[in-house]
């Protein structure tokens, strides 16, 4: 056996029946297994906006409960230049589905997407897509109660994509929660924490003269009761300003502030 | 090659000879998944996995793995074990999974993996192959285990993610030490280990390799 193993012959088609079962294998189990993790991801997806809303508790709440909130949720497509809601039609002319838009899939497809200068990407993220959609929650007298906006831009290691949720004036924050992201487990991670995340309601985005006003500051917010400062994580500086950069980016008026603009006059 | 024991080769690797604190193997895992216990468990779990099955599959091959390129043949089973771990914690354990993120694929890097293989699964029969990596995941995860107990308690105040200490941000007393949650601490902790192993078990103390000088005369600065 031995002695006829390590000829050019046998090395070959060891390595080329080597390469085909466990590319079988792989496969195989990539297949079989897909549906379960797609699955997992919407339902975590869904899930997430509910949190972002304020109204999941995991304590409390289940898998019923996210599918069936869910649905009051309705999907609206936002053109992030002029912050208008794009009609079903008019959505469907530029081919776009908004239940199963993919904002990441569109913000590498030149015709939906634009490549944003350099000074002008805060969050590093190189290019947006033109469109964005977003989670709308109405009131039973058709005003809108809240609104989840995806949000992402890149922190130490990796992209962070989150949402963030506000309250129908449009100023008012619900929450923040990330559901990718690739930071350091234990100090960047933390962006998970829920502690960490509790900070978020109820502060301000926009500031008496209508800028800016949110922050997330490193070393210990200055004053505690304060409407716009966020305590950053510790120990995860890079993670903390890109979360501040992202937040700045997509409120601002390159993101979503022209959308919020026309919230706060109750035109949405 | 006298075969060992079935008891001897599952229950070796976890105090005598020790993956971790005897051979000093997979030490960079160790520091990255130890600040919670609930990822700590999975990723104990995906490589004690992964070198049981790997050490099985080449072992049951051994015979014909050409010798030129057998590291490549392991790696090649041992990243494809790795895959299909990952794409099943993806599939069952998704809010884990998102936790570990890099980790579990870096598993196919992690020596203990890659060395039960040269140096066991090359030259046993499967069984006992399939044994020994279950045994040296089970020495790797009684070190991840304490390091993960340890940081979690005294970095987060909790275990398992449920409150033990409760902390001054949660009203309670206790202020957690930050460093812990750093990956330093699991190099002061794995070398706490160590020790106390080593005090245990004199045998593997190793024997200093040179005497140091004490260096007082000048001759012996030079």
């Amino acid at each position: 056996m031995s002695s006829n193993k390590d000829t050019l012959k046998s090395t070959i088609i060891v390595a080329l029946l080597l390469c085909i079962v466990c590319s079988v294998l792989v496969s195989g189990a990539a297949v079989l297994l897909k549906q379960a993790q797609t699955e997992n991801k919407e339902y975590a997806r869904n899930r997430d906006v509910l949190v972002a809303a304020g109204m999941f508790d995991p304590a409390v709440h289940d898998k019923a409960y996210v599918e069936e909130t869910f649905k009051k949720f309705s999907v609206n497509l936002v053109d992030l230049e002029t912050g208008k809601v794009l009609s079903d039609e008019e959505a469907q002319a530029k081919g776009i589905d908004p239940a199963n838009y993919d904002q990441r899939k569109a913000s590498r497809n030149p015709e939906l997407s634009e490549r944003i200068p350099a000074d002008e990407d805060i969050a590093t993220i190189k290019r947006k897509a033109r469109y964005a959609a977003v989670y709308v929650l109405e009131k039973a007298d058709g005003t809108v109660d809240r609104v989840v906006l995806p949000v992402h831009g890149y922190g130490l290691w990796s992209t962070l994509y989150g949402f963030l949720a506000v309250e129908g004036d449009g100023n008012t924050i619900l929450g923040l929660t990330f559901y990718e992201h690739a930071e350091t487990p234990g100090l960047g991670g933390e962006v998970d924490n829920p502690k960490w995340k509790r900070q978020w309601p109820g502060k301000k985005i926009f500031e008496s003269d209508g800028n800016v006003g949110i922050t997330v500051t490193k070393g210990g917010a200055a004053d505690a009761g304060s409407d716009y400062e966020i305590d950053g994580l510790s120990g995860a500086t890079l993670t903390t300003r890109g979360v501040d950069n992202l937040v700045h980016y997509w409120v601002g008026k390159n993101g979503f502030g022209p959308y919020l603009e026309s919230l706060q006059a109750g035109e949405v | 090659m006298s075969t060992p024991g079935i008891k001897e080769v599952l229950l070796q690797p976890i105090f005598q000879n020790n993956p971790i604190a005897l051979q000093i193997l997979g030490i960079c895992s160790a520091l990255a998944v130890t600040t919670n216990l609930n990822t700590t468990v999975v990723m104990c779990l995906a490589v004690t996995v992964v070198t049981a099955l790997s050490n099985f599959f080449i072992s049951l091959v051994r015979n014909h793995i050409p010798t030129n390129i057998r590291i490549i043949v392991q790696m090649t089973i041992i990243a494809s074990l790795v895959i299909v771990v990952d794409q099943c914690l993806q599939a069952f354990a998704y809010e884990i999974s998102k936790q570990l993120s890099v980790f579990v694929g870096l598993i196919i890097t992690n020596c203990i993996v890659m060395g039960r293989a040269e140096a066991f699964a090359m030259k046993n029969p499967p069984i006992p192959s399939f044994l020994d990596g279950v045994g040296n995941g089970l020495g790797y995860s009684v070190v991840l285990l304490a390091v993960g107990f340890v940081r979690e308690l005294f970095g987060s105040g909790s275990l398992f993610g449920i409150e033990v200490i409760p902390t001054i941000a949660n009203g309670g007393w206790y202020q957690p030490n930050g460093l812990l949650l750093l990956p330093p601490s699991a190099f002061f902790l794995i070398a706490f280990f160590i020790w106390g192993l080593r005090s245990w078990k004199k045998g593997q103390v190793e024997a200093a390799e040179f005497k140091m000088a004490p260096q007082t005369k000048r001759s012996e600065a030079v």
